[in-house]
């Protein structure tokens, strides 16, 4: 049916792969018109999903360091932007986004901004260049660039503070994901999401985690856009709803003045009760208006975008191009793949509020008897589910808009219920959800396992090793880090958010300018690097710690943002240290040379 | 100066116009959120606030990467520096 190399026929393949995807989901829809149990759907589209990445996984196994570190650098420049786009958009994107954004409007759009801005320092900055170098993992750039083990030392530190936070956030994401559509416990369901992340990852590494993740990203960008235009066409809100939900955003600030929100307030005995129930919210932030400072906005954009450019698994996936023009050209596709999907959550948000609040339409539930709303379907289900709850605290039996509460991730996962759209839209949206935080979990695990085993095992313990032994050595350390990141999440320290955050405040901290200074700075050395690394680090973690134990912060950065001060103090560290001790050598200047220009051999040799 | 030093100031400038406009659209326009907000340009009928945070910014760092990578491409091709089409 297909010949000639696989590369070449990506198009063809994946295409097959779409139709096939689409073809699973009308059967499913047959299905469930002649009678299967909502679970059984659900199953089936976990299953299903999730056992076509293993086989992809189990087909692109490899023996050879190139394949297994960078896919053999061949990853055409959409694909990779494909890959990337999955790798970027973890479960906290698909399911928590749209739900941030219903809670607390602009404010929350903040995020929006950040995690698409980063692209564009990551295209100017970085990318090309670190690509032009030719190293395998972050902490190798870091190291052959600066030289000396110290260098590396503290890259794969930052590396691994940074993406083992983000990790033990997206196998808790695949856990619950699986735990509500196989309906098992979660702390079996962690496991469960970790067997699957390794079966992409352990046979054939970077290669098989680019496969599958181009596959990944197909399903969760048709699982998120599909109930976007279906409700919009349902509701009658417009056929593009991107371009056309102007008058339902309106709709919605006159519904939340008539409801009087803002003006009725829970008395602290209500929100007891709230908080009793579980982790929901009412609605208590305008939908569009402009309800923060600019500072408070503009300072978490930017922690963002310094993260994005500095988290290495995103970073890593633009070493597998062929050439430093492609990589540049695929930051711009993997931009583009993320719009697609954050373009549409601020939509789903605006349709799911609307659903809700407006009397007119037949789903609208505020205004309704509290009898009656208690009696509805969906209601109960997601009530029990512990995501949605309502009380009537003003006792005059009609449900007000102050008197429900929902969970955030209730909004993607709940949504098509509530529109009205059948089941197997619903077990779709948990197959993406799936989807979304395994494809971030992979690049992630992978990340650190690369970091330990290349740089620390290969560079620094046993530089004779041979290739058999290396990628020996990497299989265990993934397998490793992804037992520790499941124990962690199965523990549920955090919520998968904030973590995410986190994660991006360290990396910045650590890595955003020994990284950049490294190509546009040649004074740079190794002790300024191995400074600003360490303690902006430290700084970083520091100022987390203080403000967490009730510390008042400084210039408004919270614990949100706590990578401003982090990296702050590594730029000032890095500059100062290397401006005091010695320039680096002729060699080290000819290699940032050699680095700025795309054309010629690459840094590190093909194989090293 | 030689080739490569002048290779590396354009790239140089070019690096700097595009953290410009990255400048205005990520972090410059959201110093102005409220003014936006009552502003009376309405792209698509949106709050000019809600529509930039929503699909402004974000479309306008997609066409921004392209626009950079195409000008980078030609910056490398005039100083001979673009890499051969069978690396």
């Amino acid at each position: 049916m297909i010949k000639g190399k696989f590369i070449d026929n990506l198009p063809k393949i994946y295409g097959l792969y779409t139709g096939g995807f689409l073809v699973f989901i009308i059967l499913m829809a047959i299905a469930e018109q002649a009678g299967m149990s909502a679970k059984l759907i659900g199953i089936f589209f976990v299953a299903f999903t999730v056992g076509i990445y293993a086989l992809i996984g189990w087909l692109s196994r490899t023996m050879q360091t190139d394949a297994y570190y960078v896919a053999g650098r061949q990853v055409p420049t959409v694909f990779n932007g494909m890959a990337t786009a999955a790798d970027w958009m973890s479960g906290a994107s698909f399911v928590a986004m749209a739900g941030g954004i219903y809670f607390k409007g602009y404010g929350y759009m903040a995020l929006l901004v950040g995690w698409t801005g980063g692209y564009v320092l990551v295209a100017s900055l970085l990318a090309p260049y670190l690509r032009k170098f030719g190293c395998y993992t972050v902490p190798d750039f870091i190291g052959t660039r600066y030289g000396g083990n110290a260098a590396r030392l503290s890259a794969v530190l930052v590396l691994t503070v940074a993406s083992f936070t983000y990790v033990t956030a997206q196998i808790n994401a695949t856990g619950t994901i699986a735990s509500v559509a196989l309906d098992i416990p979660f702390g079996i369901a962690v496991y469960v999401g970790l067997a699957s992340i390794l079966m992409c990852s352990m046979l054939g590494g970077m290669r098989a985690v680019t496969w599958t993740q181009v596959a990944q990203y197909i399903v969760l960008i048709i699982a998120y856009l599909l109930p976007v235009f279906w409700i919009s066409n349902k509701m009658g809100a417009g056929f593009f709803p991107h371009f056309m939900l102007a008058d339902e955003v309106a709709r919605i600030a006159e519904l939340e003045s008539q409801f009087g929100l803002g003006t009725v307030k829970n008395s602290a005995a209500d929100m007891a009760q709230v908080k009793a129930f579980g982790k929901v919210a009412g609605i208590t932030k305008a939908h569009s208006e402009v309800n923060t400072t600019p500072w408070k906005f503009i300072s978490l954009a930017v922690c963002m975008m310094a993260g994005t450019a500095s988290l290495p698994h995103v970073m890593m996936r633009y070493f597998t191009t062929p050439s430093v023009k492609t990589a540049r050209r695929s930051v711009g596709w993997s931009l583009f793949f993320i719009f697609l999907l954050y373009s549409s959550a601020p939509m789903l948000a605006t349709l799911s509020k609307l659903s809700l609040m407006d009397p007119t339409l037949p789903t609208g539930i505020i205004g309704k008897s509290i009898a009656e709303v208690e009696a509805i379907d969906w209601y109960q289900n997601w009530n029990q589910a512990k995501l949605m709850f309502i009380s009537d605290f003003n006792g005059n039996g009609t449900l007000e808009l102050n008197e429900f509460f929902m969970g955030g991730k209730a909004v993607v996962l709940a949504t098509p219920e509530i529109a009205g759209l059948p089941y197997v839209i619903s077990g779709l949206v948990a197959a993406g959800g799936m989807a979304a935080a395994m494809s971030t979990a992979d690049g992630l695990v992978l990340a650190i396992s690369n970091a330990l085993s290349h740089d620390v095992y290969y560079k620094i313990i046993n530089p004779k090793a041979e290739t058999a032994k290396r990628l020996i050595v990497a299989r265990i350390l993934l397998v490793l880090i992804g037992f520790a990141g499941a124990t962690i999440a199965a523990l549920e320290i955090q919520g998968i958010l904030g973590s995410v955050i986190w994660a991006f405040d360290f990396a910045m901290s650590g890595l955003f300018f020994p990284l950049v200074l490294g190509v546009w700075w040649k004074r740079a050395n190794a002790q300024g690097a191995v400074a600003g690394m360490l303690l902006g680090l430290a700084a970083g973690t520091a100022y987390l710690i203080w403000v967490r134990s009730g510390g008042a912060g400084f210039w408004g950065v919270t614990q949100l943002t706590f990578g401003i001060v982090g990296s702050l103090v590594s730029l000032v560290a890095m500059v100062v240290v290397s401006l005091i001790t010695k320039a680096p050598d002729a060699a080290t200047q000819r290699m940032v040379d050699e680095v700025r220009i795309p054309s010629g051999r690459t840094v590190l040799g093909k194989s090293h | 100066m030689s080739k490569q030093q002048q290779h590396w100031e354009k790239t140089r400038m070019h690096l700097f116009i595009t953290l410009a406009i990255w400048f205005v659209f990520s972090i410059g326009i959201f110093f102005f959120g409220a003014e936006m907000e009552s502003s009376s340009i309405r792209p698509l009928g949106y709050p000019l606030s809600y529509y930039m945070t929503c699909q402004g910014s974000l479309g306008i760092f997609v066409i921004l990467i392209f626009w950079f990578a195409n000008r980078q491409e030609k910056i490398d091709e005039e100083f001979g520096f673009s890499e051969r089409e069978d690396d």
